[in-house]
């Protein structure tokens, strides 16, 4: 069981919201964070490596932020079976990189936009990740 | 200055998955086991998020171009193709099974759960992997 959130999840929905659209007013890209993941490590001429390398930093320095601000920690529970999580990993990354986005650039910025393919790749992914907890939890019993 | 824009954008973005529990893989699954333990709360995330950027980007896009670039880089592919349904559910097998999506499991990094520890390289080597896919499939086109 998690405790349902509503008020905190709207509201650190609302940030990302914040961000997406700062980023497009300043660099006029989509905070897809897949892609910017890929511009940082596989640059290519058009990319802005550097820019998508400080993004990633920012994502990853967020905690230290948070926890000084507020003085609270981060409740996490991350599973502990390591062979299956590399696997999600790869699979993440590979199909994220494929499909053209993630949670954030299809899901938010490209649900903000109406983009059909986003809608598409958003029923899609909610779907296939729907059925793998149900296989996991309910018929493996994991 | 671009740089310290993007670095604190990341900062925010990445409160706001603090925030919103988006961080945590056990909230995560919890909203995809409609059948199980559910947790609604990830809804209201992607509420809040739609409802900002929508607006935002009503206004955004409005102006002719961003304020440090010459030009809006918005996507402008439209076809429905299999890259994209096979990709897309790819992603969401690995986001079922670990609970965490790219953005998330950069923010988790510094939290140093083991998993995590596991998940990112694993996902770092799936987009060089997944990048030099897309690149090869596009080369014979001038896409």
């Amino acid at each position: 069981m998690t405790e349902f959130t509503p008020l905190s999840s709207l509201a650190g929905g609302a940030l990302l919201g914040l961000s997406s659209v700062l980023l497009m007013l300043f660099s006029g890209r989509i905070a897809g964070i897949a892609g910017i993941i890929r511009r940082a490590i596989m640059p290519d001429p058009n990319g802005r490596a550097l820019e998508a390398l400080a993004f990633t930093a920012g994502l990853v320095a967020a905690p230290l932020v948070y926890s000084g601000v507020t003085g609270a920690g981060v409740p996490q529970t991350v599973g502990e079976n390591l062979p299956v999580l590399a696997v999600a990993g790869l699979l993440v990354g590979f199909g994220s990189i494929l499909g053209s986005g993630c949670t954030s650039g299809h899901g938010v910025c490209g649900l903000s936009r109406m983009s059909a393919r986003s809608i598409v790749a958003t029923g899609t992914f909610m779907a296939t990740a729907a059925v793998t907890v149900y296989l996991v939890r309910h018929v493996l019993g994991g | 200055m671009r740089l310290l824009i993007n670095l604190a954008l990341g900062v925010v973005f990445g409160i706001g998955l603090v925030l919103s529990g988006m961080v945590n893989p056990a909230k995560v699954q919890n909203f995809l086991d409609v059948a199980g333990t559910w947790d609604p709360s990830l809804a209201f995330v992607m509420i809040g998020a739609i409802a900002v950027t929508a607006a935002g980007y009503a206004i955004v896009l409005r102006l002719g171009q961003p304020l440090l670039e010459p030009v809006f880089q918005i996507p402008k592919k439209t076809d429905i193709n299999a890259k994209l349904v096979v990709g897309s559910g790819l992603f969401g097998i690995g986001w079922g099974l670990g609970g965490l999506c790219p953005g998330p499991a950069l923010t988790s990094l510094l939290l140093g759960a083991t998993g995590t520890l596991v998940f990112v390289p694993a996902m770092l080597a799936g987009v060089v992997a997944g990048t030099l896919v897309v690149r090869a499939l596009h080369k014979p086109q001038t896409v």
